[in-house]
């Protein structure tokens, strides 16, 4: 492909705007052609703001030019997952229930951004409230992977990953309950992470599972990823689990290339039947390019996360069930059946049954039992139960390497309604990045090659332990670094060339 | 054919327990900065957390659970080493997120008492109220029913919300079974309730004014067979804005059951709301099919873990009881019972030790605040604290000691430092209220007084004492009441060579 | 498989408020049961002795002075209300509390 502005790093972009190559309006519309040629395509954009993304463009050249200090990342542009507020900007959380509904306020990592200069250009399509591992529950539509329009882009997250893998932003904010950065990292060739919960602010991030998601950095490597880690974590007053202590240095680590000495688990029950083999096979390929790089490759069983899936849909739904309730017509989002002569109750019924797709009710009413009296203990009490389980594995492996690999998912990108209607197998996409939420830890999505058998991208998983994210940059650099020179160049340069419209 | 309340007591046995909402008095809400201000225009007092809005997250109020642990502490309760919040979930328009953020089954005070007294047939009886426990919450906004009968919900077109007082600070306060009030459980409720409002008032953690609602108390009542060992199917009863009400209410549930049982029906559990014309009970929501709260621990919100340190802290500082503290200005007042309950009824209390503090005669304090500053209050359907301070009724109180105001002038100053005319001494000023003292101003009266009634002065002279008041009074009438009657008589005396 | 009826699947979804067909509620109890088939597993492991965590990052006692904090304005607090009306959101009769 011919190598233009949009194909660059953040980290390229970033040097081109402190050199003067490129303003951030330039690079802002550079991306606005992109999005107009091919996202017709794609639908990775629920929402552009051109007005406001070209205000603060603008702002920032201005301050550049006024020879302020900026951060790094002013005037990159940036794709916002529409789960997080935005003030004034429309937040739909891939949901027609909050059709046309305008935040009074930012999230904390949109203030972040953009006291950052980071460059929003919109918002992202998503499944509804987050609630999908293909981007096919989106209200609005499904986003298609760049790498073949017939595919999924994974999901919850799909419009962030997709607009990535096609230049249509360099870089994406994406959220994770069950893996729903890095799964739709892994499936469009692209790097996802997810923080230790509790270092990226919640508040203005639209809640599926409270004690799950988390916010966190999407680019296509893995410094671009530590670069904008940076900006948007920290300690925020506002959301009571937020850690109070200093971020680490994710853009250091990231850059160290240098993973000698440190040991690097293979998580045993990650594994085996059910992953295609093309997945193990550029799996097997990462961990050696890893022990050529000097790590020490063991293997570590963690024998609870058997257990984590089941886990997972019962504490995600449950808090979901009461997350959700808030949506019933009367002080925001849409209100069907007020004729005046039905009561608030049956408003509040006809409008969550119109409102919501099918996977959210279907969530909600699988919450709402296993809260239920008489229920609670047997299904949300012991899925906390497992919750120690799986917390107490990693414990124990984390005593003994440094971090945990395994592949990002079983499968590379399945087929657009090849499992829309089997919610049991589409939740079994999410095996492999589960544990990783239900115990706070960190975990990364990177590129490890194309499948043989089909010629998509493969992700594969780095777990670190909780406040240690660095790890993940340290690791994930290096294996990124050897992995490009083996390959000669980036993955994501050899994603197809979309037909530009 | 209806039984009365003496007839109901004879047959049943009531079963009494309480629990009382109390809104903190903190100057932001419970999990958001909104100020919590009584009566500021609708919705203005709101925010993304107190809207419930998407994507918005409490933070716990430090000072709502100082408060919270305080008032465990008075009420005798154990502080709990680990508390929680979590959700209770149900849907109402009033409640922005369909759940309210409570606690459960690990509240932050648990197993404490209130002693309080009533009057029985047989003097005085202290009953133990035994406290279960004490835990925080969040309030709800407040609906506006618009159409039919306006403000009630039966017949409304629809409703208008304000969530101005969605998310300020609750606590909880629930009793067991008060055992053994019988006939008094009105009484015993009553009392409990003045004296938990006391006890908060003093705690300063509350308004506690039951007619704005910061203080609400719910009542929960059954009846059963006498002497039939079972426990009734309770109501809860709504709604009972003032301490009057709080035993009306459960007088009138108790006559309203047992004649439900008289006639065959049964009593249904459910809420009911008290009518404050009538003073009886009308039927809210039926509870019959128990709603199913789903409650599990709030994950916004980490658990509080209340360091003993700082509890013992809070208890050392603990202000006296209410109780002992009136015990104890009984005492150092000297004033009869029934004059103390006259002030504790008329919540004058803290304002007359206020006044006598500034150095007023208890006796005299008392009397002022209840009687001519109470009848003006009245009249004007006002607190008598929001008409005049208590330093300056010490103030008139002092004048009147020294001589320098009579009883019927002090009256005029109060009636001038109520209408806006200044302070006591401005008042005296502009009206020219000064007790006339000046000897010889008075001489000239007094000589006025022996010219026009000779035969009346003569009698005196010749030592009918007792005569002098006719002319003491003619002195009194020339100077429009403004000299001091001692004075003049004195003087009157010497001059007419009797003293 | 963990059966679960059309009554049950019809009381949950009373209780969160969504307005459901007979064919829905049908739908939804054969995939529930599937569904609770397969995540049911959870007790196998539950032991008593084991603790249940709510919070993954264990933290405790959080919390913000009771500081006032500029609020929204009537303005922006009404701005996504569906309906409204004297500075207050207007919401359909409300039934069953006084
Ligand atoms: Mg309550
Ligand atoms: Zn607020």
């Amino acid at each position: 492909m011919s190598r233009e502005i949009i194909h660059q790093t953040a980290a390229e972009m970033s040097a081109e705007l402190a050199s003067g190559n490129v303003t951030a309006v330039e690079l802002a519309n550079a991306h606005f052609d992109r999005i107009s040629a091919v996202d017709g395509d794609i639908h990775a954009f629920l929402h552009l703001d051109r007005e406001g993304a070209l205000a603060q463009a603008a702002s920032v050249d201005a301050s550049r030019k006024a020879g302020e200090k900026v951060n790094p990342l002013a005037g990159v542009p940036l794709a916002l997952k529409d789960v997080l507020t935005q003030k004034g900007v429309p937040t739909t959380c891939g949901s027609k229930m909050l059709e046309g509904w305008r935040p009074p306020y930012d999230s904390t990592v949109v203030t972040n951004l953009k006291k950052a200069g980071v460059v929003i250009l919109g918002k992202t399509n998503m499944d509804e409230f987050a609630m999908g591992s293909s981007t096919e529950n989106s209200a609005y539509g499904t986003t298609r992977n760049p790498w073949d329009l017939s595919r999924i882009p994974g999901g919850s997250g799909g419009g962030s990953s997709a607009a990535l893998a096609g230049f249509e932003a360099p870089l994406a904010i994406g959220t994770d309950t069950g893996g729903s950065i890095r799964q739709p990292a892994a499936v469009t060739g692209t790097v996802g992470v997810k923080p230790t919960y509790g270092s990226v602010s919640r508040y203005g991030l639209v809640a599926f599972s409270s004690s799950l998601d988390q916010a966190g950095p999407c680019a296509r490597t893995v410094l671009d990823t530590a670069m904008l880690h940076e900006v948007i974590a920290g300690y925020d007053p506002k959301d009571s689990t937020s850690i109070n202590a200093p971020v680490g240095k994710m853009v250091e680590a990231a850059k160290k290339l240098d993973v000698k000495g440190m040991k690097i688990g293979v998580v045993k029950e990650l594994a085996g039947d059910g992953y295609q083999a093309g997945v193990t096979t550029r799996f097997n390929g990462a961990l050696e390019a890893l022990l050529s790089a000097g790590a020490e490759i063991v293997e570590v069983s963690a024998p609870s996360f058997e257990y984590a899936l089941a886990a997972y849909y019962l504490i995600a739904p449950s808090e979901a069930s009461s997350n959700l309730a808030r949506f019933d017509s009367m002080r925001y989002g849409i209100r069907i059946g007020d004729d005046g002569s039905r009561s608030a109750e049956e408003v509040m019924k006809m409008t969550r049954e119109v409102g919501f797709g099918k996977e959210v009710k279907r969530r909600i009413i699988l919450g709402t039992y296993a809260l239920s009296s008489g229920y609670y203990d047997a299904y949300y009490g012991s899925a906390q139960k497992v919750r120690t389980l799986i917390k107490r594995d990693y414990e124990a492996a984390f005593a003994k390497v440094d971090v945990l690999v395994s592949p990002t998912c079983p499968t590379t990108a399945f087929k657009i309604g090849e499992k829309s209607d089997d919610p049991v197998a589409m939740y079994l996409n999410d095996v492999c990045t589960i544990p990783v939420n239900l115990a706070g830890i960190g975990g990364m999505s990177l590129p490890c090659g194309l499948a043989p058998e089909d010629g998509l991208p493969v992700g594969f998983q780095i777990m670190s332990p909780a406040m240690k994210d660095e790890l993940m940059y340290q690791v994930g650099g290096t294996l990124e670094a050897a992995l490009q020179s083996s390959w000669g160049q980036p993955l994501y340069a050899s994603a197809p060339t979309l037909a530009v419209k | 054919m209806a039984l009365n309340y003496d007839q109901a007591l004879e047959k049943y046995e009531p079963t009494l327990g309480l629990e009382v909402h109390v809104e903190l008095n903190t100057n932001s809400k419970m999990f958001c900065g909104c100020a919590t201000e009584f009566g500021a225009s609708p919705n203005t007092q709101t925010c993304p957390v107190c809207l419930g809005l998407p994507g918005s997250l409490p933070v716990v109020n430090a000072k709502a659970i100082e408060s919270s642990i305080r008032i465990g502490l008075a009420l005798n309760c154990s502080i709990t080493p680990f508390s929680r919040f979590a959700r209770k979930n149900y849907f109402y328009p009033d409640m922005p997120k369909n759940f309210q953020t409570s606690q459960y089954d690990e509240p932050i005070c648990v197993n404490g008492y209130l002693d309080v007294t009533i009057d029985t047939d047989e003097g005085p009886k202290v009953y133990r109220v035994d406290i279960e426990r004490v835990h925080m919450e969040e309030d709800t906004g407040k609906s506006l029913h618009v159409g039919g009968a306006t403000g009630r919900i039966h017949g409304a077109e629809h409703s208008l919300l304000d969530y101005n007082r969605a998310g300020i600070p609750l606590v909880e306060i629930v009793t067991r079974i008060i055992p053994g009030t019988d006939k008094y459980a009105p009484e015993v409720a009553r009392a409990y309730v003045a004296e938990l409002r006391d006890i908060l008032r003093s705690l300063g953690v509350s308004d506690v004014k039951m007619e704005q609602g910061s203080l609400r108390c719910d009542a929960n009542l059954s009846i059963s067979p006498r002497n039939s060992g079972t426990l009734g199917t309770r109501s809860e009863t709504k709604n009972v804005n003032s301490l009057r009400s709080v035993e009306r209410a459960v007088r009138g549930e108790i006559i309203r059951q047992a004649n439900r049982l008289e006639s065959g029906e049964r009593i249904i559990q459910e809420t009911r709301h008290f009518q404050e014309e009538s003073g009886e009970t009308r039927s809210g929501r039926s509870k019959e099919t128990a709603e199913d709260y789903r409650y599990f621990p709030e994950p916004d919100l980490l658990p509080i873990v209340a360091d003993p340190a700082w509890v013992e802290e809070l208890r050392v500082a603990l202000p006296v009881k209410p109780s002992i503290r009136r015990k104890k200005l009984q005492e150092a007042w000297g004033v009869p019972d029934k004059e103390m309950a006259a002030m504790i009824n008329a919540e004058l209390l803290d304002t007359v030790e206020e006044t006598v503090a500034l150095g007023a005669e208890p006796t005299k304090a008392r009397s002022w605040w209840l009687g001519e500053v109470s009848r003006l209050a009245n009249e004007k359907s006002v607190e008598p604290t929001s008409l005049i301070q208590p330093s300056e009724i010490a103030e008139i109180i002092a004048l009147i000691a020294a001589g320098e105001l009579t009883d019927k002038l002090a009256r005029q100053v109060v009636e001038g430092v109520i209408n806006g005319e200044g302070n006591p001494s401005m008042v005296i000023e502009k009206r020219g209220l000064k007790v006339v003292s000046d000897d010889s101003s008075l001489m000239v009266a007094i000589e006025a007084a022996i010219a026009s009634q000779p035969e009346t002065a003569e009698k005196v002279r010749s030592g009918n004492i007792p005569a002098a008041g006719a002319l003491i009074g003619a002195v009194m009438k020339a100077t429009g009441g403004q000299a001091d009657a001692a004075k003049v008589r004195e003087l009157l005396l010497k001059h007419l060579g009797q003293a | 498989m963990a059966a679960i009826s059309r009554e049950e699947v019809a009381h949950l979804a009373r209780l969160s408020r969504i307005e459901m067909t007979d064919a829905e509620l049908d739908h939804l109890a054969s995939e529930m049961g599937l569904i609770l088939d397969s995540v049911s597993k959870v007790q196998a492991v539950a032991d008593q002795d084991i603790p249940p965590t709510s919070h993954a990052i264990a933290m405790q006692n959080v919390m913000r002075p009771d500081v006032v904090v500029p609020s929204l304005t009537n303005e922006e607090t009404l701005s996504g209300a569906p309906a409204r009306e004297e500075d207050r959101f207007k919401v359909p009769q409300i039934l069953g509390e006084e």
